[in-house]
C-alpha cells in the first residue's frame, strides 16, 4: 500500500509501468525510477497493474475499458502523483478515464481527482519537479518523434527537448514531420497492416534523412514499430526511449538491436 | 453510388500499390497543410473565431427546427419553394418531378456533396435527363465514371498526364495534336467545352454550404465560378442541402465562412462567394425565373442530441482528411462511399449503417491531428471509438478478435495471474529472440512481422525485477 506523504515532504510517486515496458524493455521502467529519484520523490511500483485498458477501449469494449480503470485507480489512486513513460498511457488514465467513468457521480468524482495526479515522464520532471540537472551524457546526434498522444492529448512537445539539451554531448537535431503519427496506432497496426506500413515508411524516411544516429520518443509502442521497420529495412539507427538517454542508460542493446 | 466500403482493406492495398495515385496524393505537405498553416498563422483570431464558429452551430442545432421553418418562410416570401426530404428517395422524386415538370433535357450542376450522397446523377441520367458537372474536378470524374475523393477536391487522385489522356478520349471532336501540356491549356479546354453547356441547360443544381435563416439565403463557395453560371442561365435553380447548414444570420455566416476557406484551401475568402435568395425578382437583369430548394434530412434528425450529434457542426472544409496519415496513404476511394478520411469515418455508418461502413471508423491510429485541426472542434476519433463500441455490442467485431481480447482483458484484471503467466512467457520468448534481439516472424504476430521486425523482450518482465531486487537487502 501507499504512503502517506514523507516527514520531509518528498512526493511519493507510484509508477505506472505501462504494459509493454513490463515486457518488453524493463529498462525503461528502471530509467524512469532512476530519474524520478533524482527528481527527489519516492518511487513505489504497486503490483495490481496490469495495463491501462486501450485495448480494451478503442476496440470498442467500454466494460472492461471500466473495469480496468477503476482496478488502475485502486491500485494507485492514494500515491501523491502517478506517473508514467509512455504520453499514450498516461493520457488514457488523465483523460478518458474520467469519461469512461463519468456516468456515475461517486466513479466520476474518483475518476477526476486522480486524473489530477497522472503525469507523463518528461512533463512530470519537468513542470512539476522543475528539473534542470541531468547527470547523463550521450555522444552524438539524437532526433525526436513526438508521439501523438502524449502531442496532442497532454501538449507534450517542450519537455522532452528541454531535457534532452542537458544531456551532455547529445546534439539534438529535428527531423521533418516528427509531429505526425508513425503508423503504430495500437491494434490498428495489427488489423491494417498494409496502411500501417505506408505511414511508417514516411516515418523511416525522416529519420534517416535527419542523420541522426538515434532515434528517440516517449512512447514504446511507437518506438518498437519505428525500430522494427528500421531493423526491416537494415538501416543502423539506434532507436531507445527518451528515459534511457536521460537517465544515463545506454549501455544495453537498443530496441531490437542485437546483444552483444 | 453502391457502398464499397466493406471492401475498405482491399481497396487501401490497391491504392498502395497504385502508383499515379500515390503521385498525385504526394501534394498534400505543400498543398493544403502548408496553406491552411499559414492562413491561420496569418489571422491571429482565428482560434477564436473557430470557438465562435462553434457557439454558432451548437445554438443553431439546439432550435433547428425553428431556424429551419424560418428558413423556408423566408424562402417562401422570396418566391422560391421549399421541399422537405427525409431520406434519399425522396430528394431524388422532389429533384425529378421538378425536372421534369421544366421540361429539363440537361442540367448543369455545381458540385455538392449531398448530391453525391443522394446519388442525383445515376437517377437523372436513368429518366433521359443529361446531368453535367461543371466544377472541373467534378467533370473530370463525370467523364471517368468515377466518385470524388475528397470532399472539396474530387478529383485529387489524378495526375495531370490522366487528364490529358481523358481529355484526349472524351473530347474526340477536338484536333487530336492540340497541345494540352500544361494546366492552362486543360482548364481553357474545359471552359470552352462547359460554356455551350451552361448556355444550353434548362435547370441549374447547386448545393449549399450555408442556409441563412433571416434572409432565406443560401451560399455557396466555389474557386471557379461556374455555381454562379450554373445558377443564373437556366430558367430554373434548384439547391439541394442537408438540414444541418442553417445558421441563424447573415453575421453568422459570414463568421463561419472565414475559418471555412482558411481551414480548407488556405484561403482568407474563396474566389467566389456567392448569396442567393429566392427567383429572379423584377428588374433584375437575371437569374432563374423558379427556385426550389431541397432540405434533407437522410437520418441526420436522428444524430441530433446523440452521441454523434457533434458531427453535425462539420462545414465540409475537408480539413480533417488533409491532415489525416491514412487518408493521405490510400486516398479517399478506398473509403467506398462520398465522404472518405476522418469526417467520412463518422458520418458514413450514420448514413449506410455500421454493418456496410464498419471498417471507416476501425481504420484509423487515433492520432488526433483531425480533431487538432476541425475548426468546429469536433471530436472526431472519440466518435469513430463511439462506432467501435457499438460494433462491438451489436456483435460485429470479427469473432476471432473478439475472443483474443476477451482472453487478454480476463488476465489483465487479474494481477497476480497475468504477471505469472508473462512472467513465464516472456523469458521464454527473450531466449528465442535473443542472439538477434527481433523476430522476422512470429507465430500470431504476422500481421505485424510481415512488414517489420518485432523487438525481442529484454528477458525477465519489470514486475520481476523490481519484485526481485525489492528482496535483496
Amino acid at each position: 500500500m501507499a504512503k502517506k506523504k514523507t516527514p520531509d515532504s518528498t512526493p511519493v510517486v507510484g509508477l505506472f509501468v505501462t504494459c509493454l515496458v513490463d515486457l518488453i524493455r524493463p529498462s525503461i521502467g528502471f530509467a524512469a525510477v532512476k530519474l524520478l529519484q533524482q527528481a527527489g520523490c519516492t518511487v513505489e511500483v504497486p503490483g495490481a497493474q496490469t495495463c491501462c485498458g486501450q485495448p480494451a477501449y478503442n476496440s470498442g469494449d467500454k466494460a472492461n475499458a471500466r473495469a480496468l480503470a477503476l482496478d488502475v485507480i485502486s491500485a494507485f489512486e492514494a500515491y501523491d502523483y502517478v506517473v508514467a513513460p509512455s504520453g499514450s498511457c498516461a493520457g488514457m488514465l488523465k483523460h478518458h478515464f474520467p469519461e469512461l467513468l463519468g456516468d456515475d457521480s461517486e466513479t466520476a468524482a474518483r475518476a477526476k481527482s486522480f486524473a489530477g495526479k497522472v503525469y507523463e515522464l518528461t512533463a512530470f520532471l519537468t513542470d512539476v519537479r522543475a528539473m534542470t540537472r541531468i547527470e547523463a551524457r550521450y555522444d552524438g546526434a539524437v532526433t525526436y518523434h513526438d508521439s501523438c498522444a502524449g502531442l496532442r492529448e497532454l501538449g507534450i512537445k517542450a519537455q522532452p527537448r528541454a531535457l534532452l539539451k542537458r544531456v551532455a554531448g547529445l546534439k539534438l537535431v529535428e527531423m521533418e514531420d516528427a509531429e505526425i503519427c508513425c503508423g503504430f496506432g495500437g491494434t490498428f497496426c495489427i488489423k491494417y497492416p498494409d496502411i500501417s506500413n505506408a505511414i511508417v515508411e514516411k516515418k523511416t524516411a525522416n529519420i534517416t534523412a535527419s542523420e541522426a544516429k538515434c532515434l528517440l520518443a516517449g512512447d514504446l509502442g511507437c518506438l518498437m514499430n519505428m525500430a522494427g521497420k528500421l531493423t526491416r529495412e537494415g538501416k543502423k539507427i539506434e532507436v531507445r526511449h527518451v528515459a534511457e538517454v536521460l537517465a544515463g542508460m545506454t549501455d544495453g542493446p537498443a530496441i531490437g538491436e542485437r546483444q552483444s | 453510388m453502391k457502398p464499397a466500403s466493406r471492401a475498405f482493406k482491399t481497396n487501401a492495398s490497391q491504392a498502395l500499390t497504385n502508383e499515379p495515385l500515390q503521385r498525385a496524393l504526394g501534394g498534400f505537405k505543400t498543398g493544403f497543410v502548408a496553406r491552411r498553416a499559414s492562413a491561420r498563422a496569418n489571422l491571429p483570431e482565428f482560434d477564436r473565431l473557430c470557438d465562435e464558429a462553434r457557439a454558432i452551430k451548437e445554438h443553431t442545432l439546439a432550435h433547428l427546427d425553428l431556424y429551419l421553418e424560418e428558413y423556408e418562410s423566408k424562402v417562401t416570401a422570396a418566391g422560391g419553394h421549399v421541399h422537405w426530404a427525409a431520406n434519399a428517395g425522396d430528394a431524388r422524386a422532389a429533384i425529378l418531378k421538378i425536372c421534369r415538370d421544366a421540361g429539363a433535357a440537361t442540367v448543369t450542376k455545381g458540385k455538392t456533396m449531398v448530391g453525391e450522397e443522394i446519388a442525383i446523377n445515376e437517377h437523372l441520367d436513368a429518366a433521359g435527363i443529361e446531368p453535367v458537372e461543371t466544377d472541373l474536378g467534378e467533370y473530370l470524374i463525370q467523364i471517368r465514371k468515377e466518385p470524388p475523393s475528397h470532399i472539396i477536391a474530387p478529383a485529387i487522385h489524378l495526375t495531370m498526364d490522366q487528364v490529358e489522356a481523358d481529355f484526349r478520349a472524351t473530347h474526340k471532336h477536338l484536333p487530336q495534336d492540340r497541345v494540352l501540356d500544361e494546366p492552362g491549356l486543360l482548364v481553357a479546354e474545359a471552359r470552352a467545352i462547359l460554356r455551350e453547356k451552361f448556355l444550353a441547360a434548362d435547370v441549374g443544381i447547386t448545393g449549399a454550404n450555408l442556409l441563412i435563416a433571416e434572409t432565406g439565403s443560401s451560399v455557396i463557395v466555389t474557386n471557379e465560378g461556374n455555381g454562379d453560371l450554373t445558377q443564373c442561365l437556366p430558367r430554373v435553380h434548384i439547391v439541394i442541402a442537408s438540414i444541418e447548414k442553417a445558421v441563424p444570420t447573415l453575421e453568422d455566416a459570414n463568421t463561419i465562412l472565414r475559418v471555412l476557406a482558411r481551414s480548407a484551401t488556405g484561403q482568407e475568402c474563396s474566389t467566389y462567394t456567392t448569396y442567393t435568395t429566392g427567383p429572379k425578382r423584377p428588374g433584375d437583369p437575371d437569374g432563374p425565373e423558379e427556385f426550389h430548394v431541397v432540405l434533407l434530412d437522410n437520418g441526420r434528425s436522428e444524430m441530433l442530441g446523440g452521441e454523434f450529434h457533434d458531427m453535425l457542426r462539420c462545414i465540409r472544409c475537408g480539413a480533417c482528411m488533409n491532415h489525416c496519415p491514412v487518408y493521405e496513404a490510400v486516398g479517399g476511394h478506398a473509403y467506398g462511399w462520398v465522404y472518405p478520411g476522418p469526417m467520412g469515418a463518422v458520418l458514413t455508418p450514420s448514413l449506410i449503417g455500421i454493418e456496410e461502413a464498419g471498417h471507416l471508423p476501425n481504420a484509423s491510429t487515433f492520432c488526433g491531428r483531425c480533431e487538432a485541426v476541425c475548426p468546429m472542434r469536433i471530436p472526431l476519433p472519440k466518435m469513430m471509438r463511439h462506432w467501435r463500441e457499438r460494433e462491438y455490442d451489436q456483435g460485429n467485431t470479427p469473432a476471432g478478435y473478439k475472443f483474443g481480447l476477451k482472453l487478454w482483458a480476463f488476465a489483465a484484471r487479474r494481477p497476480a495471474l497475468y504477471h505469472a503467466l508473462a512472467g513465464l512467457a516472456v523469458p521464454l520468448l527473450a531466449r528465442f529472440g535473443k542472439r538477434r534481439g527481433r523476430f522476422a516472424y512470429l507465430p500470431l504476430a504476422a500481421g505485424w512481422t510481415r512488414h517489420r521486425d518485432l523487438p525481442a523482450p529484454q528477458g525477465k518482465t519489470f514486475q520481476q525485477l523490481w519484485r526481485a531486487r525489492e528482496k535483496t537487502p
